[in-house]
């Protein structure tokens, strides 16, 4: 019992650092054109390469500064957060939704369901995942959809593996036997008996996921295979700001430090949330 | 009037063809308690696992039938097994911890059951739990069917458990070693409990366990098992009495008694041993002939 409170109050910190950062980005994302200072495209070349507000030769309304053509960091992050957020949640939430599905049903039925779903994990895995998403995004054709696509078609594996496993090993324990005992019907124990004990680890690798999304989102813009390059985004930032790094530093930082946060957010609030989903350690 | 359970002839094999159960034959009467004892691998709770139908896959049955209040298990249909089963059978497992899902709230976890398959209203199921609660003695009901299971200590875990198999009405409840898992003290109130409702719902139970002692507290009939065949059976008192087979009276002998705690170090005699192992034999290649 003293070990479940100790976790439970290491798990305060993580949970609300984690949360009011995404919380602070997704606000920002959501209302970025009531928010975000100026217009993220409108380029002049008067302004260019403004340093961040504490640097000589500093302009007020443009907080982060500008890149080297004349456009206003700050509003270019958050207009990007919309980009990585949207791909965040709807590539996160498809992968979770078919690999937890399949993963649930190869662990809890077991024998051939199992067999034929492992096969197919192993196969995905044996490719090289950031290759395999360039590939998928060539076929698929560039665009915010198929960012997402390609994202979930890799990524289904990571959840489909772990929640096998999982339910494996719940499906052995004597309260789903009681349950068959009771006369329930498979389904009804996988959905009522099963799940319930998996959930914490779905919804941290569902955190975990979108962290990863956004990550993978700032490759393929880093590549310039994601969104169309007007939008920004930030991978594509980041790739921008590799050109002027020594004529303009923060136009590389300031988007690497939002999407380093962001993705160690992610992932400290899944795992923060799952001690908080899961009655046994909470 | 039929028997609550008639098994006739039961023979298991695993996959390898290993035999786990060797033509086991046993009966419970309406509303009586048969225990039965054997050492650890004796396939005790193999034989329970066959009556509710939950046998491992690796584990097969080649011969034999089951009846259930005199219904052939064998004969049903898995679905029409299934619903018999649970509405007439329920268990009270070893080790409570797991048998209780640690992500559900106790209070739903009974209620479902009564709810679901049985088909009762969630008032009637309700009160019909609160009931058994306190018939386990249970005094706090509203704490206990809000707490989750890890936050009830292991005696209690056990009491709820007794409460849900009671609470359906079986007419017939495994118990297997309900009370291994748990201290010495608690297992005292615990086998009683066990007695008490037993008494008073008439209820037959098939009591598996590895300790005499518990045979002679709570059981009418006995069936001594080896190696997965019933090596002797008889009412419980007219086994301590005179027990009949050599590997009965070993047992008995390495009982630890209060006199002389001495005693329990004493181990199954070599003799008795080959003995055993030539009627296993024995069995077992009478059976193999039209088996072969
Ligand atoms: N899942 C399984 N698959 C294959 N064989 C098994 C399995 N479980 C048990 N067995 C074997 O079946 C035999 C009977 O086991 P069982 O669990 O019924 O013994 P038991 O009398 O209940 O013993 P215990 O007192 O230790 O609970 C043993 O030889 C055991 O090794
Ligand atoms: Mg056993």
């Amino acid at each position: 019992m003293d070990e479940a409170r100790i976790v439970r109050r290491g798990a305060g910190p993580r949970l609300w650092l984690a949360g009011g950062w995404l919380l602070l980005v997704l606000l920002a994302a959501i209302f970025a054109p009531l928010v975000a200072p100026q217009d993220p495209l409108a380029q002049d070349l008067m302004l260019e390469r403004l340093p961040p507000f504490w640097l000589d030769g500093a302009e007020p309304g443009y907080w982060l500064g500008t890149d080297s053509l004349g456009r206003d960091l700050l509003s270019r992050l958050i207009f990007g957060g919309r980009i990585a957020f949207i791909v965040a949640f709807a590539a996160a939430i498809a992968a979770c939704l078919v690999g937890s599905t399949l993963g649930l049903i190869a662990g809890y039925f077991g024998g051939w369901a199992d067999r034929i779903i492992s096969r197919i994990v192993d196969i995905w895995m044996a490719f090289p995942p950031v290759l395999f998403a360039i590939l998928l995004v060539a076929v698929l054709g560039t665009g915010l959809s198929s960012v997402i696509l390609a994202i979930a078609i890799i990524d289904w594996t990571r959840f489909c593996r772990v929640i096998r496993a999982e339910a494996m090993g719940q499906s052995r324990m004597d309260y789903v036997e009681n349950a068959r005992i009771a006369g329930y019907g498979r389904i009804g124990i996988m959905l009522r008996e099963v799940l319930p004990n998996v959930l914490p680890s779905i919804v941290a690798l569902l955190s975990l996921e979108m962290g990863i999304a956004v990550i993978v989102e700032a490759i393929l813009s880093f590549v310039n295979l994601s969104i169309s390059t007007d939008d920004p985004t930030w991978g594509g930032i980041i790739a921008e700001g590799r050109l002027s790094i020594h004529q303009a530093w923060w136009v590389l930082v300031f988007p690497l430090i939002t999407l380093i946060l962001t993705v160690l957010s992610f992932s400290q609030f899944g795992e923060a949330l799952k001690t908080r989903f899961d009655p046994v350690l909470r | 009037m039929s028997a609550c359970l008639d098994i006739i002839d039961l023979s298991a094999v695993l996959a390898n063809g290993q035999r786990v159960l060797r033509s086991v034959s046993l009966t419970v009467q309406p509303g009586e308690v048969r225990a039965l004892v054997g050492e650890s691998g004796a396939g005790k709770t193999m034989i329970g696992k066959a009556v509710l139908g939950v046998l491992p896959s690796s584990v097969r049955i080649v011969e034999g039938d089951m009846r259930l209040e005199g219904e052939d298990l064998g004969r049903l249909q898995p679905k029409a097994r299934r619903t018999l089963i649970g509405a007439r059978t329920a268990l009270i497992p070893q080790d409570p911890l797991t048998a209780l899902n640690p992500s559900r709230r106790i209070g739903p976890q009974m209620t479902d059951r009564l709810v679901r398959i049985l088909g009762w209203s969630g008032d009637k199921a309700d009160k019909r739990v609160r009931q058994l609660l306190d018939e386990v003695q249970i005094r706090e009901p509203d704490r206990v069917l809000r707490s989750y299971p890890h936050e009830l200590s292991g005696g209690m875990r056990q009491r709820v458990l007794i409460a849900a198999a009671f609470a359906a009405e079986p007419r017939l409840i495994v118990a297997d070693e309900p009370t291994t898992a748990l201290d010495v003290t608690v297992q005292k109130q615990i086998l009683r409990l066990i007695a008490e409702l037993q008494r008073e719902h008439g209820t037959a139970i098939l009591f598996v366990t590895h300790d005499l002692g518990v045979v002679a507290k709570i059981s009418q009939k006995v069936s001594v098992l080896y190696a997965g065949k019933v090596v002797e059976e008889a009412d419980t008192a007219t086994l301590f009495a005179s027990p009949q087979h050599p590997y009965t009276r070993a047992l008995m002998a390495a009982t630890p008694r209060y006199t002389d705690p001495f005693a329990s170090l004493k181990p199954v005699d070599e003799t008795v041993l080959a003995g055993l192992a030539a009627e296993i034999a024995a069995a077992d290649q009478a059976w193999s002939r039209p088996h072969g």
